[in-house]
């Protein structure tokens, strides 16, 4: 009696042997790296490891190793502290061409990458970092899907020389274009209605001869689509910029997009950068008119009044010559000359062009740099969502145009490198296709992480060796014997969780110390209706079976429905939450099966098949 | 070792009129802290700006406080956290500035006034859309969980053991929700996890007690269901017992050990066994009878689908 077949301990030996494999890429730890990589045609060669290797001794910092890998060239040191100075090194030594992320890299010994095994993957409350969520604003994105629809009809109305007499963006939305008379409109609308099938068309003759165009449905769906997708991408050049290994980019629901940077110990310039809508527009000055007047009301025709940094007013013309989004790319330096902050730019064709043929026809007179950003908050009032955008335009430089030049020039008027790097940075980046509002930010500091680790490795130990000891006092052998099933139990969770490579958090390790107290639950369960089967004078070979058979419909039970309390949590939850609905689900898959065949199993080893007087329970 | 050396014979039905008045008494005083004091909602919910500070050194708040209303936030909050080196600072939402940037300018205001002797640890910033919608989540959590468990419940056990299941469920949630607003302690995300957690815990006490309660049907044929009832948890008493300590001692390990931030979290388990524990015991079993189960309900329960299928 109670003997498993050889199948039945094969299996738990099986299950034992991976478990413990996969668990133990955890014990090795990971070094702190700088990961460094090349981006606009530079290369990593020797010489730049050789000049890696240089100002990091001449800094003092010490290197554990060097290695240059497909994801780029890996610097290794001993301590955080060492990374965090020599990422500073490194980036002030190499310049914009490189990008020195830090990243950890597991010291898992090769034998055991080769199969995949990896430690498990650590939340940012464990390892720090920046959690971000961000909303897309619709309402812009859909302001701009019309204001190119606006301009795109009206090239289309000009090419085919149909006269109209205005075309605007609506209040709410949609188009209205105004014509003299009637066949002008019917034309316009037979070819509106063939060039662009996706927009709906309607004649209005309340306020004038009127066309109202709309997007349809699937095209307002396909504007919002893009408008995620294009700042998704913009974003993610952006995070690149900024050395981040490991980001993770993606669209949640609708409007937002999750963006989480392990490691990043400076939010602000991260919020700052990945936040900032910031672009550049180049337009003529107007040198005719005089800025003073335009501030005291007079603003001329064919200008607008603009402010430089310091307050003083400008006169700009109204036709911008070069946008931000026909900049390909964009590089900060130090302007030889007089040592200021400058940064090059390099323009696509189409705005070569037009720069090339504005500066041939202007040499002598002022152009302008005007820096553009706006800004997006919520707040509510009197329990209604009041969305508020901010736009800052500023002029940062004025300069003579000396000569004809198209594809690359300088801008200068900076106030200091760093913004020139991030004006660089932005401009390389691109712009968002729709400002972005920071809707949810959780970062936690690089100590608090350690911090929380050290804690939660502390709490489970401390709680797993009180129940170990409780539960060799009160069941004995068999209280043993559930000890070996939770050991194995706890090795399991940590086995599926590096498998998975699932999210570890804080909340994760606590549905770890929970499924620690819990697990022994089918153990008890077992045990106890093994002691009573005993009071009631049945042998205990009789007893063990009736105790494991009868509790078994009990276990699954109990356990389902907790199992069911945990994925309607994993469901609802967010971040850390969801950690914890993940382990507490592994740790109940794999509690029922260490608590019952495993402890079964050995259990059966040492009474099973023999006489049996007495159980120590 | 055992605590019970013979099977026990308490009359725990016997003293049910008294246990209800004590739910009744605990629930309503929890609802009428709910309802009165309010919960104190940590930023997850309400929306706005958490910021942890740790200073080398031990730091009054009061100092912290005036050096944040000297740069302009007169509404902070800011408490000792943990240790007398750490302070967390509460913010409301703001309009003036952009959300995102008050955390910023926070850190600014500090690294000037105590220039090299601090580090940033935590920042949390919900936005009030994101705060809405967490709330939402939590409840629709809640709600979902207990419709799932209600619906297995009855699959598995008669409709009235899945009625005394949630409605003992619901018991453990007033009472531990309302522990958390008679002291006032911060009601986060974490603890809201933790609520749904001691909602799979107790549940899985109650169906301990109910699948025995069953079984004792089929057996005791002759007993009368408060009999049957008694002995199912006579027969339950020491599991339960050794369950909830095993896992008490575990998040007591956790409460002490795991850190400040995971103390909401611990504390609502705790509290969350200790109801959920005497819920199993009485609420579930109370409201079971109440709902007058009888040994007819509990013979085979495939029976029971037919006879309502043959009604015209």
């Amino acid at each position: 009696m109670n003997q498993y077949p050889m199948w039945k301990y094969l299996l738990i030996a099986i299950t034992v042997i991976i478990g413990a494999v996969y668990a133990l890429p955890n014990l090795y730890g990971e070094h702190p790296v700088v990961q460094v990589t090349a981006v606009r045609g530079a290369a990593i060669d020797e010489a730049t490891q050789a000049s890696i290797a240089n100002v990091l001794k001449g800094s003092g910092i010490d290197v554990a190793a060097m290695e240059q890998l497909p994801q780029g060239l890996v610097v290794k040191f001993n301590t955080t502290g060492d990374q965090l100075q020599a990422q500073t090194v490194i980036v002030d030594a190499l310049g914009d061409d490189f990008i020195a992320a830090l990243n950890l890299v597991p010291a898992t010994p090769d034998w055991l990458a080769g199969i995949n095994a990896d430690p498990m993957y650590l939340g940012l409350d464990l390892r720090g970092g920046v959690h971000f969520l961000m909303e897309v604003d619709m309402d812009a994105a859909m302001r701009q899907a019309d204001e190119r629809y606006v301009s795109d009809l009206r090239s289309a109305l000009r090419g085919e020389k149909i006269r109209y007499l205005s075309i605007v963006r609506m209040a709410g939305g949609g188009i209205e274009i105004k014509f003299r008379d009637e066949p002008d409109r019917d034309k316009s609308r037979t070819l509106i209605g063939r060039e662009y099938a996706g927009l709906q068309l309607k004649t209005v003759d309340s306020a004038g001869i009127l066309l109202r165009v709309t997007m349809s449905n699937q095209d307002i769906r396909e504007a919002r689509n893009f408008a995620i997708q294009q700042n998704i991408l913009t974003l993610r050049k952006r995070v690149n910029e900024l050395g981040v290994a490991e980001p993770v980019i993606q669209r949640q629901g609708d409007n937002r997009i999750v963006i989480q940077l392990p490691g990043v110990q400076d939010p602000a310039r991260a919020k700052d950068i990945l936040g900032a809508t910031a672009t550049l527009e180049f337009r003529l000055a107007d040198d005719v008119n005089d800025a003073q007047d335009a501030v005291a009301g007079r603003v001329p025709v064919g200008s607008r009044l603009y402010y430089e940094r310091d307050g003083n007013p400008v006169l700009l013309k109204k036709r911008i010559i070069v946008t931000g989004d026909q900049i390909i790319d964009a590089s900060s330096g130090i302007d030889s000359q007089n040592g200021s902050p400058m940064v090059n730019i390099s323009l696509d064709s189409k705005g070569a062009r037009k720069m090339n043929v504005t500066t041939r026809d202007n040499i002598g007179k002022p152009m302008a740099v005007v820096f553009i950003e706006r800004k997006v908050t919520t707040r509510i009032i009197d329990g209604k969502k009041i969305k508020t955008s901010k736009e800052t335009k500023e002029v940062i430089n004025v300069a003579t145009i000396r000569g004809q030049f198209s594809k690359r020039f300088q801008i200068t008027g900076l106030d200091s490198t760093e913004e020139a790097r991030k004006l660089a940075l932005l401009l390389r980046a691109g712009a968002l296709a729709a400002p972005i509002e920071i809707v949810e930010e959780r970062t936690v500091g690089p100590s608090l992480g350690q911090d929380n680790i050290n804690m939660g490795f502390m709490s489970v130990v401390i709680g797993f060796v009180l129940v170990l000891i409780f539960m060799v006092v009160w069941y004995k052998i068999f209280g043993l014997v559930a000890n070996i099933a939770l050991t194995l139990n706890l090795v399991l969770i940590v086995a599926v969780l590096s498998l998975l490579q699932a999210t570890l958090t804080l909340p994760g390790i606590a549905g770890i110390v929970l499924t620690v107290g819990m697990a022994v639950d089918a153990n008890v369960l077992i045990f106890e209706r093994i002691r009573e089967e005993l009071r009631n004078g049945n042998s205990p070979q009789a007893s063990i079976s009736a105790g494991y058979d009868k509790a078994l419909s009990t276990i699954a039970d109990a356990n389902i429905t907790t199992l069911i309390a945990a994925v309607v949590l994993y469901g609802f939850g967010t971040g850390p939450i969801k950690g914890f609905a993940i382990t507490l689900m592994i740790g109940i898959l794999t509690s029922m099966f260490t608590a019952i065949m495993g402890t079964r199993a050995v259990i059966n080893l040492i009474y099973g098949g023999r006489r049996v007087e007495k159980l120590s329970i | 070792m055992q605590i019970f050396k013979r099977e026990t014979t308490i009359d725990f039905m016997a003293k049910h009129r008294l246990a209800v008045i004590l739910s009744l008494l605990l629930m309503a005083v929890s609802l009428t802290s709910i309802v009165t004091r309010g919960l104190n909602f940590g930023v997850d919910f309400t929306g706005g700006t958490l910021v942890e500070i740790g200073y080398q050194t031990a730091v009054d708040p009061s100092e912290v406080r005036t050096v944040l209303q000297g740069a302009g936030f007169d509404d902070a909050i800011v408490q000792s956290f943990g240790t007398a080196k750490d302070v967390l600072i509460r913010l409301a939402p703001r309009g003036e500035l952009s959300s995102a940037e008050i955390s910023t300018s926070v850190l600014e205001a500090l690294y000037k006034a105590y220039p090299d002797q601090l580090e940033m640890r935590r920042v949390e910033f919900v936005g009030p859309q994101v705060g809405e919608e967490l709330t939402e989540d939590g409840g629709l959590a809640m709600l979902y969980a207990l419709i799932g468990i209600l619906i297995y419940v009855s699959l598995r056990f008669e409709k009235r053991f899945s009625l005394g299941a949630v409605m003992a469920l619901v018991h453990d949630v007033i009472i531990t929700i309302g522990f958390f607003s008679i002291l006032q302690i911060e009601f986060d995300l974490s603890v809201l996890a933790a609520i749904l957690a001691v909602i799979g815990y107790s549940l899985n006490d109650t169906i301990v007690v109910f699948d025995r309660i069953r079984e004792n049907f089929r057996r005791m044929r002759k007993a009368g269901p408060e009999d049957v009832m008694n002995v199912a948890i006579n027969q339950m008493l020491s599991r339960t017992i050794i369950t909830s300590l095993t896992t008490l001692m575990v998040l007591v390990a956790l409460f002490i050990f795991g850190g400040e931030i995971i103390h909401g979290f611990a504390t609502a388990l705790i509290v969350g066994i200790f109801v959920g524990t005497y819920s199993s015991i009485y609420v579930a079993s109370a409201s079971v009878l109440f709902l007058g189960v009888s040994k007819a309900d509990l013979m085979p329960v495939e029976k029971e689908g037919e006879a309502l299928d043959d009604r015209p």
